[in-house]
């Protein structure tokens, strides 16, 4: 059973409004005319993922204030960024199982008068739109049929691992994305290492690595001639889009692989314009891609 | 013989703390991790760069080697992608190992990355990990989009004080880079 009048906080995190509203700009479109209702989230703060590593008890504190202010309206979280799902879900279960973590928490909570109840849920766009609106409705909300192109999908650790918090009953966290894709109509080809990192998350302290790693990705992605790479989650659309004209002539090699939000996908195929979609504020430029669909006999 | 006389000149015994595994979150299951590799082999840093490795920094925690631990810089080379956790046959958290070294250095050492120095003032001064420009917050109304709402500082600010952040994100010192020595 689906549930037909799903309601959600959005909890949209800091790169996205910061960086990136046209992921924003896509998953609002095509959340409303799925009928999904977005609550604003109330002064929200940061997720806390950045500062773990600096300081957990902290980074779990700024948490799990912001699944208080969930628990205020009684409403589940509903988050676009993996980083965001990933600490956001990971903060709720460890309070939730581990009753000397969550005494710790809430003894930092009950400072600005605030206490964890344990009960709200955290998702991730990809789960909304299985669980709660369901591949049936999405298809039938398919106006223009996306056959005529080939797409790989990066789905990102956090929505993958650890498979201890990640893991959803009914779903398989490494084929979702693909389901989802396919349900426009587009074919969603497989590659090597499709699970692997983006690498992202060091580029403050290093940018080597992570630049070899997501050149690696889109060598991987090109090889089987996809026309464009899915991704839900702003720091790996960073990696791959933003960065892409740095990692081409870093190595000295040409990619031209447009990355779409997978919102923006879906929004095309429900029908929506490019503009609508903000698919112009890609760095990579799709043009190739929209003459596909559009030119298609 | 050189060999073994480097090693003696160059090995404190006082510095080995067998104990020091206690005084981390995470490290319990420590003591299964029998050194198979399998978290370096998933690894995709240790693909790129042999200077970090999960296995190696594993066994120096057993050994408990913390001096070495906390000043090495191969710390901040993990990218949280938590292949090693789901690998570990033996259920050992080695990237929450890995967040433990780091949490413990930047208590002990005062010292971070600057990116995590810059994210946390941001937090502190706005809420968010970022500074988000007035002009980009205008800009969302021609976007059709939500108010962005202000963050509450005042609880924010309370939250480092409370877990005891405060002071060291105003004296930590700072590291730019990590250079990878292979």
């Amino acid at each position: 059973m689906k549930n037909s009048n799903p309601e959600y906080l959005i909890f949209l995190g800091c790169t996205i409004p910061y960086r990136l509203p046209s992921y924003e700009i896509s998953a609002r479109k095509i959340l409303k005319a799925l009928g999904v209702k977005l609550v604003e989230m109330p002064d929200f703060n940061c997720c806390g993922f950045p500062i773990d590593p600096v300081n957990h008890e902290l980074a779990s504190a700024l948490a799990t204030r912001n699944l208080c202010l969930a628990e205020e309206k009684e409403m589940n979280i509903l988050t676009l960024c993996n980083g965001c799902f990933g600490f956001l879900n990971k903060v709720n279960k460890m309070l939730k199982e581990d009753e000397g973590f969550r005494k710790k928490i809430n003894e930092d909570l009950n400072e600005i008068g605030m206490e964890y109840k344990g009960k709200v849920e955290v998702k991730h766009l990809i789960h909304v739109l299985a669980e709660d609106v369901g591949f049936e409705k999405i298809r039938q909300n398919v106006k223009k049929s996306l056959s005529m192109i080939r797409v790989a999908q990066h789905t990102g650790c956090h929505l993958l691992r650890p498979s201890k918090y990640t893991l959803r009953d009914g779903l398989d966290g490494h084929t979702l994305l693909k389901e989802l894709i396919e349900l426009t109509g587009a074919e969603c080809l497989d590659y090597v290492d499709e699970g692997e990192c983006c690498g992202n998350p060091i580029i403050g302290v290093n940018e080597d690595i992570p630049f070899q790693m997501a050149r690696e990705k889109l060598e991987h992605v090109k090889r089987v001639n996809a026309q464009a790479l899915i991704t839900v989650c702003p720091f790996c659309h960073i990696m791959y889009d933003l960065n892409q004209p740095l990692i081409e002539r870093r190595f000295k090699e040409s990619f031209r692989i447009p990355v779409l939000h997978y919102p923006q996908l879906l929004g095309l195929a429900m029908g929506f314009t490019p503009e609508e979609l903000a698919i112009n504020d890609l760095r990579v430029k799709p043009i190739e891609l929209l003459n596909s669909i559009y030119n298609a006999e | 013989m050189a060999g073994l006389k480097h090693i003696f000149e160059n090995t404190t015994v006082t510095r080995i703390n067998p104990r020091f595994r206690h005084e981390m979150a995470d490290a319990e299951k420590l003591l299964l991790c029998f050194q198979c590799g399998t978290c370096t082999a998933g690894c995709p840093v240790s693909r790129f760069s042999s200077f970090y490795n999960p296995r190696k920094i594993a066994r120096m925690v057993q050994l408990g080697l913390k001096d070495r631990l906390l000043s090495d810089a191969a710390l901040w080379l993990c990218t949280t992608c938590y292949t090693c956790i789901d690998n570990c046959p033996q259920g050992v958290e080695v990237a929450n190992i890995v967040r433990s070294l780091r949490n413990l250095s930047v208590k002990e050492r005062r010292v971070m990355p600057l990116i995590s120095k810059k994210l946390a003032l941001n937090i502190l001064k706005s809420g968010y990990a970022y500074i988000i420009p007035e002009s980009r917050i205008r800009r969302r109304i021609t976007q059709g989009l939500p108010h962005l709402p202000r963050s509450n500082l005042k609880q924010i600010a309370k939250l480092f004080e409370v877990t005891d952040f405060l002071d060291t994100i105003e004296n930590a010192e700072t590291f730019e880079k990590v250079e990878v020595k292979e």
